[in-house]
């Protein structure tokens, strides 16, 4: 069997300790022993953003770094954005505007912008487009997508 | 317009409800593929070959079959029990194709990089990749062809054995070319090379197959469950009734996951041998490269007409690049297009010649617009062409040529007959949101900075809503398909409704868009109509989701089913309150004697009388009804589209400065769906305007194999879209609706060239082919300049 080693992350505010390859990449972690499968794998080099996720209050592309790198970090996945009773605003805004079809981008494009939200409460359209321009979507042409993040920024949506 | 939009009239049809499907989607509770997972599963990893062309002199799989944790290391003699080959499954009638065995797993030779070669089932996905590294196969090379010109006129073969690379020539004429071209004062010829795209949804393919105790459960990430399950069940020898086709929620799909695949066959293969559930989650890599791909046709377009623009005959002779095999429906794509080769203008005589051509490349089939985006980008730049050519204005020459309102139906050329129509009122809806004036001064002021800018327009009907069995089946054109629709409606006994339809939707909205057709047919809030697809065990047969057919075929098939269900309602509430049954209306949400609005029933308590036999003697206890809907007629969307485009003439890079949409499809079951569809057509669009393009080398290898290489449009390349809509409803459909899931795509690419050429005029170029990338315009610019 192949050498595993320990890696500490406290995902979502619950704290777990992991058994893993040095080579397992975060986003198996998450979704295979974690089983949390709203973090999405799209392509093999970090272009589409599909896996996005907040590393120590950082969007990061979790198909990009080991867990062994994440060891003893601060994880938010999409089901740690909001709960069951109370979406996120940007989940709510993407909800309102159309901001999603297929869905398969969403948790990725949502991390992004709620990460770009804290930097930048009050982005211009164009601020939002190159802030997602690491995040692909093939369904909504990014118009939705870039009104919701403006409509819930005009709310004033804070991470 | 607002998500909450009421119109009084308390119908849930033509409302922007928020979508249903929604808050799954983004909380991570989504369940796509990848995330499902079943007791004593595996996982699998695919052999691929390296060469685009080669004899496979041997595969030595036993390295690979002893690392720990795997269980077999498979090629295609060790499959067991496999019936047949991958099928064509549709053709065009009558005409004789070339169609080689194309096997789940390669034999003897591999005809395009990332054929398959031979699978590895282990333990984990790590496990398996580590595997298929240890799986020797030794190929001798054979020559190699990609340019479709070269493979047509001579030999390399991709298939030796037929002695060509000819897959097949179809044509669909209609009235007298010849004397259309000899009653022309003009013609043009322009020649066309529609390159080759890819579908690349976000999600990739994937399939967990669980064949055991002679039964297989199929989960797939596809378009099309109810073709996968019959194929699947034919090639593996099994009754249908004992196939299980579940496609969960699937992440885009956009023409490329509307196919049965080789690895969905040769998995639920090896699960039924081995006797565990086998899970496959494709690579983006191999999504580029065994995905099929789309268009790549090369294309004469030869236009005739009088000195005032009247277009007299059109004529085109389309080289189809195929690939390398016949897939599903590979040879029919490009027919798709023919039947609106003339768009909306009423041309005398319309002809197209298709001949399709084997390359060592992947095969081609339905990539979103699937046939139509090639014949408008034809039609729409050629018209610019001939206007230019006869110094006239191109809106002009449009107007004098486009099919007038009175004419609908309309019958063309092609043989086909137009549902509906009035192509001047989308153009002059357009131009009250683009100030062509305003348009021209700009041009002027930024022709200071070295900017050029430029307008295009596209003005576009299609045809979709596959299909009316009269017309492809076996007594209509032949294609032998049957494209009905079915849905089930069930009142539960609270009143609760389930709707199950048999298209599969995978992005479009069909949770909330068909729910709210049924809510007002049963006076329910859509909040209590679940709508059920993809999944075969579920409901009646179906016949999926592409060609923009679910809404004007499935969802009519749910609106007549519910007006059944509707009908049974009024006749158990007529027997409760000893009334006529023709006086019960549905009004205010309950079933109501007419005149007397206090004496009715709401829906839930006629489900309790249904349930509890509380009906008229005769009737059957229960409320639920099946329906197969089939069209009479395709139906025919169309729209006015305006791209404005800035060409940096110093280093060719266009920018997309405005784009305007104005589409027709008919009555708006929720206009905050069709406005998504719109978006991201007119995106798909632009992206193979300017930036996509599957490519290969001279040597067959994929040079745009990863999302590095294919440029897909980001948020920071396009801008936000205007979208206006006119309504003409279909007279095909009880609901008056249209298609509108490729309409932006298929009008797109030209509005976009034409934006272009019109920027680049002044600079001397007056003809360009996609893709419009920086290094081909500045080329154009440079030629003209020398």
């Amino acid at each position: 069997m192949p050498t595993r080693v320990p890696v500490h992350l406290r995902v979502n505010g619950a704290q777990h300790r992991l058994e893993v390859e040095p080579r397992l990449l975060l986003v198996h972690a998450l979704r295979d022993q974690l089983g949390l499968t709203g973090t999405h794998v799209g392509c093999d080099t970090s272009n589409c953003g599909a896996c996005t996720i907040h590393l120590d209050g950082r969007a990061v592309k979790s198909c990009t770094l080991f867990a062994v790198q994440a060891d003893g970090a601060e994880l938010t996945t999409i089901e740690g954005l909001g709960s069951d009773d109370a979406l996120h605003p940007l989940q709510e805004a993407f909800w309102n505007d159309h901001g999603l079809q297929c869905g398969f981008c969403t948790p990725g494009m949502i991390m992004s912008a709620a990460a770009l939200l804290d930097e930048n409460p009050n982005p211009s359209e164009e601020q939002v487009r190159h802030a997602l321009d690491g995040n692909l979507c093939r369904c909504t042409g990014y118009h939705n997508i870039v009104r919701a993040v403006l409509d819930a920024a005009a709310g004033g949506v804070r991470v | 317009m607002s998500a909450t939009t009421d119109r009084g009239d308390g119908l849930h049809v033509g409302r922007a409800l928020r979508r249903k499907e929604d808050p799954r989607l983004l909380n991570g509770s989504g369940r796509f593929i990848e995330d499902i997972a079943l007791p004593g599963m595996l996982w699998a990893s695919f052999v691929r070959s390296p060469e685009a062309h080669a004899r496979i002199r041997s595969i030595d799989t036993s390295a690979a079959a002893q690392r720990d944790g795997i269980h077999a290391a498979l090629s295609a003699a060790d499959l067991v029990g496999l019936a047949g080959p991958l099928p064509l499954a549709w053709a065009p009638a009558g005409v004789e194709i070339n169609n080689p065995e194309h096997w789940p797993l390669a034999k003897e030779v591999v005809k395009h990089v990332g054929d398959p070669v031979a699978v590895v089932v282990g333990e984990d996905r790590y496990a398996v990749a580590d595997a298929v590294e240890d799986v020797v196969v030794q190929y001798d090379p054979l020559p190699v062809v990609t340019d479709p010109e070269a493979a047509i006129a001579a030999a390399p073969f991709v298939h030796e054995q037929l002695g060509t690379n000819k897959v097949h020539e179809w044509s669909l004429a209609g009235g007298d070319l010849d004397a259309g071209f000899a009653e022309a004062e003009v013609t043009i010829e322009r020649r066309f090379v529609n390159h080759r795209i890819a579908g690349a949804p976000i999600e990739p393919r994937g399939v967990l197959a669980d064949f055991r105790a002679g039964a297989l459960t199929l989960h797939s990430a596809t378009q099309v469950p109810h073709f996968l399950r019959l194929f699947v069940a034919i090639l593996l020898g099994v009754g249908e009734e004992r196939v299980r086709v579940i496609a969960p929620d699937v992440g885009g799909g956009f023409g490329s996951k509307l196919q049965v695949y080789g690895e969905e066959v040769a998995l639920s293969c090896v699960s039924r041998q081995l006797g565990r559930p086998i899970k496959w989650i494709e690579t983006r890599s191999e999504n580029m490269a065994v995905a099929h791909h789309g268009r790549d046709q090369i294309a004469t377009a030869r236009l005739g007409a009088k000195r005032d623009g009247t277009i007299t005959a059109y004529h085109v002779k389309i080289l189809a690049d195929l690939g390398a095999y016949n897939m599903m429906l590979t040879p029919l794509i490009p027919s798709l297009g023919a039947f609106v080769m003339g768009g909306c203008y009423k041309i005398p005589a319309v002809q197209t010649d298709i001949v399709g051509v084997f390359t060592n490349k992947c095969p081609t089939d339905a990539i979103r617009g699937a046939g139509r985006p090639e014949a408008t980008h034809m039609i729409e730049v050629s018209i610019d062409q001939l206007a230019d050519e006869l110094g006239l204005d191109r809106l002009e020459v449009r107007r004098r040529n486009f099919i007038p309102a009175g004419d609908f139906p309309a019958a063309v050329a092609t043989g086909v007959v137009y549902d509906s129509g009035d192509y001047p009122k989308t153009l002059d809806r357009l131009l009250e949101h683009v100030d062509l004036a305003a348009v021209q001064a700009d041009k002027e002021r930024l022709r200071a900075e070295e900017i050029y800018r430029g307008i295009g327009f596209s003005t576009y009907t299609e045809i979709c809503g596959l299909a009316p069995s009269r017309i492809v089946g076996p007594g209509g054109v032949g294609l032998g398909a049957g494209l009905w629709e079915s849905a089930m409606v069930r009142v539960h006994n609270t009143g609760a409704v389930t709707v199950y339809t048999g298209t599969s939707g995978h992005g479009q909205g069909h949770e909330t868009a068909f729910a709210q057709i049924a809510a007002d047919r049963l006076g329910v809030d859509p909040a209590v109509v679940e709508v059920l697809h993809g999944d075969t065990a579920t409901g009646p047969e179906g016949r999926n989701t592409y060609g923009s057919r679910s809404a004007a075929v499935g969802g009519e098939a749910i609106a007549r089913c519910a007006g059944k269900v509707a009908d049974k309602a009024k006749a158990i509430v007529a027997y409760e309150l000893e009334a006529a049954e023709e006086d019960i209306e549905l009004i205010d949400g309950r079933f109501a004697v007419r005149g007397s609005p206090d004496k009715g029933r709401t829906l839930a308590e006629v489900a309790g009388s249904a349930y509890l036999g509380l009906v008229p003697d005769g009737m059957e206890p229960g409320l639920e009804e099946t329906t197969f809907f089939d069209p009479e007629n395709f139906v025919f969307p169309f729209g006015a589209h305006a791209c404005i485009v800035d060409v940096d003439a110093r280093t060719g890079k266009v920018d997309v400065v405005r784009y305007v949409a104005v589409d027709d499809c008919g009555n708006p079951i929720n206009p905050l769906l069709i406005d998504g569809q719109v978006h991201g057509g007119v995106a798909a669009g632009i992206g193979q305007a300017l930036y996509e393009r599957v490519h290969y080398d001279d040597d067959g290898q994929l040079v745009t194999g990863t999302f590095v290489d294919y440029a897909l449009p980001t948020a920071a390349e396009l801008p936000s879209f205007e979208t206006d809509r006119t309504v003409t409803p279909s007279p095909a459909n009880t609901l008056g609706v249209k298609g509108i899931g490729e309409a932006g795509t298929i009008a797109a690419s030209a509005a976009v060239t034409n934006a272009v050429i019109d920027a680049l005029r002044p600079l001397g170029v007056s003809y360009i082919n996609m893709p419009l990338t920086p290094i081909r315009v500045w080329e154009a610019i440079e030629e003209a300049r020398a």
